[in-house]
C-alpha cells in the first residue's frame, strides 16, 4: 500500500514522499520524531500521520476475524441479515407484496410520480406506519420527514394516524380472540410528536441536513425512516451547473446509503417527474437526470393506469419489476380494492 | 442560514482561517463541495475536513420540530386554524375549512368560466371584518391580465353581505383594503414580487392573489422546456412568500389544447399506449393546463374549473387532505355559488382532465339571466 493511498493533506503527503516514505512498510518503522526531523514537522503532525498510517496498515492486513478484507461481509452472512430484516408496511398490502413485504430498512428507495398521485401522502403513510409498535407486526420507530417543498400537511397527518390506530386495535382484537376493546397504547398525539419535521428553505441547507443527520441519528436512536419531499425541488430551481449538481446529488446519495447502512433504518426519497423528448414524443420520467438514477437502489413509479392509480418497480436488486393498484383514502394509502382489511390480516 | 459566514459560526480558529484564506466564506460555498475536494484545496487532513464539515452541517441545519408541535401552534395561533374559508360549504368541508394559509392553491380552467369571479369572491373575503368571518387585512391582487374589476367586487359584496356593504363608507373601506398590482413583463412582476415581501413584513397583508401566472410567460416562448426554467425562480419566491408569513396563496393558470404527440406516459407503459389511444378518441375539447408539469408539482392545492355538459363544475384535482370531489355551481350576482354542497366523487384520472364542452353555452346563458 502505497503513501499515496492514505488520507493525508496534500502538503503533507508531498513531504513524505520527498523524504523517501513512499510505502507504508517504510512508516511502520519510523518513530515520531524521526519522521518530525525528516519532514520538518512538530512532533504532534508526526504522530498523527503514523496515526492514519498505522490504522490504515491495520485495516489493511485484518486477517484475524473471518472476514478475508475488512468490512467485507461474505454472501450467506449477508443472506441472514436480509431474512431477519424489517419491513414497512405501506398499508396496502398489493403494494407489500411488489415490494416484497414492504419498504426495506437499510436501503434507499426512490419513489416518484406526476403531481397529484400521491407521493406526498405515502410519504406521510409511512412516517405514521413506521410507528406501528412491535406486538402489531411493526418497527416501533420514529420518523424524520424532511420537507423540502412546504407540501406536509399536519391535518393528513393525523387523519392517517387515527385510521392507523383504529386499524391496529382491530387488528389485535382479532388476534386475541377477545370482543373487549383492547388500548393499543398509542395515541395519535404520541404519533405525531414522533414525527420530527425539518422544513428546508435551500439546496444548502438540505446538504447541511443530510451531514447532519449521522449525528443526529445518534441522539435519537430509535428513528427508523428518513423521508425527504422531494429531493429534487431545490436542485431544479437554483442550479445553472449541471456538473456542480451531478456532483453534489451523487454525495448526498452516498451519504444517505451510509446512514441507511449503519443505523438500519429505511431512506425513501420522493422525486418528481419531468418530459423528456425521446424519438419523436413526449415522454415521462423522474427529474434530476441519468446519473442520478443510478444512486437509489430500488425506485418506484406512481402512475395512472386508467382510472386507477398504479405502483412500478422499475429498479431494484432484488425484486421483479411488477406493478400493482393502489388507492388513496381517507384514511390514508389503501388496497384498490375496497377488502384490504381481509387482506392484511391473513 | 445558507450564506453563513464560515468566520462567524465558531470553528476552531486555526481551520476558520485556512477557509478564508481559500476564499471560502460562506455555508454555501463550502458545502458545494466534497469532502476530498475541500481536503485538496485546504491542504488539511481528512480528520478536520470532516470535524469542519460537521460542524458547518450542524449549525446550517434547520431545527426539527415534531408534528405535533406544529399542530398545537397552528390551532393556537391562526383563525380559522389556518384556513380562509371560500363560503362554498361543500368546498369548506372537503378543504377542511377552506383554502389553507401558507401554501399555493391554484385554479385552472378555460377562458371564461370563473376563475377571476373566484379570485374577487375570495379577495372580498379576506378584507372583511373578523366579526363577519372575513380575516379582517389588506389583499395584494397582482391582476396581469387586466381583468379586475372593483365594481364587480362592489356588486358581490352588496348583493352576498348587504348588511355592511350598505353602512355607509364601509364599501370604500373594503374595497380600500385591496390593493390592485398590474405588471405588464415578467421583469415587472420580478421586482413588484420583491416590493411585496417587503410589504408582508409591514402590512397586515392576509392574501395574495396572482391572476394569471401562465400570462406572464406565454408568448415570451412556444415550447415547454424554456417556460419551466424562466419560472423557476419565481415558484421557489411565491412559495416561500406563502411559507413565512403563513397567508394563502392564489394563482391562476391558463389552459391551452394538447397536441397530438404529446401523450404523457412513462416509457415502460409504452406498450399500453397503442391499444388506449384507438380506444379513446381525443376530441378538441380536450386542454391542459398551460404551465407544465414542473409547475403541476410545486402547487399544493389544485382547483380545475371547468365546464361539462352545459353546468360548471369546481374540481378538486390535488391536495393532500381532500377526496377527489366535484361541485356543480354558477356565477351568480353574489358571486360564485355552489349548486350542492354534497358534490359528486370521482373516481381516477378523471379528476385531472380539464372539459370545456359547451362553454360558450354557459356563458351566454348565463350573462342572460344577470340582466
Amino acid at each position: 500500500m502505497e503513501v499515496c493511498s492514505l488520507p493525508l493533506s496534500a502538503t503533507q503527503r508531498g513531504k513524505l514522499i520527498s523524504a523517501g516514505y513512499t510505502s507504508l512498510s517504510s512508516l511502520s518503522s519510523a518513530s515520531a520524531s524521526d519522521l518530525a526531523r525528516d519532514l520538518k514537522i512538530s512532533d504532534g503532525e508526526a504522530l498523527e500521520i503514523l496515526h492514519v498510517a498505522s490504522r490504515s496498515s491495520r485495516s489493511d492486513n485484518a486477517e484475524g476475524s473471518h472476514a478475508i478484507i475488512n468490512g467485507a461481509q461474505n454472501a450467506w452472512d449477508m443472506l441472514h441479515e436480509e431474512s431477519s430484516l424489517t419491513r414497512i408496511t405501506t398499508s396496502s398490502a398489493d403494494l407489500d407484496n411488489i415490494l416484497g413485504g414492504g419498504i426495506s430498512c437499510k436501503e434507499v428507495t426512490e419513489i416518484g410520480g406526476v403531481p397529484g398521485i400521491g407521493k406526498t401522502q405515502l410519504g406521510i403513510q409511512l412516517a405514521v406506519n413506521v410507528q406501528i409498535p412491535p406486538h402489531c407486526g411493526g418497527l416501533g420507530g420514529r420518523a424524520i420527514y424532511i420537507d423540502t417543498e412546504g407540501s406536509f400537511m399536519v391535518e393528513r397527518a393525523l387523519q392517517v394516524a387515527e385510521a392507523c390506530i383504529e386499524d391496529m386495535s382491530e387488528y389485535s382484537r382479532f388476534l386475541r380472540k377477545d370482543l373487549q376493546t383492547f388500548q393499543v397504547g398509542l395515541q395519535s398525539k404520541d404519533i405525531l410528536e414522533n414525527i420530527y419535521y425539518f422544513r428546508v428553505c435551500s439546496y444548502t441547507e438540505q446538504i447541511a441536513l443530510v451531514n447532519y443527520l449521522d449525528k443526529f441519528i445518534t441522539e435519537h436512536r430509535d428513528v427508523k425512516i428518513v423521508i425527504i419531499d422531494s429531493i429534487t425541488f431545490h436542485f431544479r430551481q437554483d442550479f445553472d451547473d449541471l456538473a456542480l449538481r451531478t456532483r453534489v446529488l451523487s454525495g448526498m446519495a452516498l451519504k444517505l446509503m451510509k446512514v441507511a447502512k449503519n443505523f438500519s433504518l429505511a431512506v425513501v426519497l420522493l422525486n418528481q417527474v419531468t418530459t423528456k423528448h425521446t424519438e419523436g414524443s413526449f415522454q415521462l420520467g423522474l427529474a434530476l437526470g441519468d446519473s442520478w438514477s443510478h444512486s437509489c437502489t430500488n425506485r418506484v413509479i406512481l402512475y395512472w393506469n386508467g382510472n386507477e392509480r398504479c405502483a412500478y418497480i422499475d429498479k431494484s436488486p432484488s425484486l421483479r419489476s411488477a406493478s400493482a393498484p393502489y388507492s388513496v383514502t381517507s384514511r390514508g394509502i389503501r388496497n384498490s380494492t375496497s377488502n384490504y382489511k381481509r387482506v392484511k390480516m391473513m | 442560514m445558507a450564506n453563513k459566514l464560515i468566520s462567524e459560526i465558531g470553528l476552531p480558529k486555526s481551520i476558520a482561517n485556512i477557509f478564508a484564506a481559500r476564499n471560502i466564506n460562506t455555508a454555501k460555498e463550502a458545502l458545494s463541495l466534497t469532502e476530498f475536494e475541500l481536503m485538496e484545496l485546504l491542504d488539511v487532513g481528512m480528520a478536520d475536513v470532516t470535524s469542519a464539515v460537521a460542524h458547518i452541517s450542524a449549525v446550517v441545519s434547520p431545527p426539527y420540530q415534531t408534528a405535533l408541535f406544529l399542530m398545537e401552534q397552528r390551532l393556537q395561533n391562526e383563525q380559522f386554524a389556518g384556513h380562509l374559508p371560500t363560503r362554498l360549504k361543500g368546498l369548506d368541508d372537503v378543504l377542511f375549512g377552506g383554502i389553507p394559509f401558507g401554501v399555493l392553491t391554484e385554479l385552472v380552467g378555460p377562458a371564461g368560466i370563473g376563475k377571476t369571479q373566484f379570485c374577487l369572491k375570495i379577495s372580498l373575503l379576506a378584507s372583511l371584518p373578523a366579526s363577519y368571518g372575513g380575516l379582517d387585512g389588506h389583499v395584494i391582487y397582482i391582476d396581469v391580465e387586466s381583468k379586475f374589476s372593483s365594481r364587480r367586487i362592489i356588486e358581490i359584496g352588496a348583493t352576498s353581505f348587504p348588511e355592511i356593504f350598505h353602512k355607509k363608507g364601509m364599501a370604500q373601506e373594503m374595497a380600500g383594503r385591496i390593493l390592485v398590482l398590474r405588471p405588464t413583463s415578467l421583469s415587472e412582476f420580478t421586482e413588484s414580487l420583491q416590493q411585496i415581501k417587503v410589504l408582508l413584513l409591514q402590512q397586515e397583508v392576509k392574501l395574495l392573489v396572482i391572476d394569471s401566472m401562465a400570462a406572464l410567460i406565454s408568448g415570451e416562448y412556444d415550447q415547454g422546456a424554456p417556460r419551466q426554467h424562466s419560472l423557476g425562480w419565481h415558484i421557489s419566491f411565491v412559495k416561500s412568500l406563502a411559507e413565512f408569513s403563513r397567508i394563502p396563496v392564489v394563482v391562476t393558470n391558463q389552459v391551452r389544447s394538447q397536441s397530438r404527440d404529446e401523450i404523457c406516459q412513462h416509457s415502460f407503459q409504452a406498450h399500453k399506449n397503442v391499444e388506449t389511444q384507438e380506444g379513446t378518441e381525443k376530441y378538441d375539447s380536450h386542454v391542459v393546463a398551460a404551465l407544465g408539469i414542473h409547475w403541476a408539482h410545486s402547487v399544493t392545492i389544485r382547483l380545475v374549473l371547468e365546464a361539462k355538459s352545459g353546468h360548471r363544475y369546481i374540481k378538486v384535482a390535488k391536495s393532500p387532505i381532500s377526496p377527489p370531489m366535484a361541485f356543480p355551481f354558477i356565477i351568480a350576482s353574489s358571486g360564485i355559488a355552489l349548486l350542492d354542497d354534497d358534490g359528486i366523487e370521482l373516481r381516477g384520472q378523471e379528476i385531472n382532465t380539464i372539459h370545456c364542452q359547451g362553454l360558450d353555452d354557459i356563458i351566454n346563458f348565463d350573462g342572460k339571466k344577470m340582466k
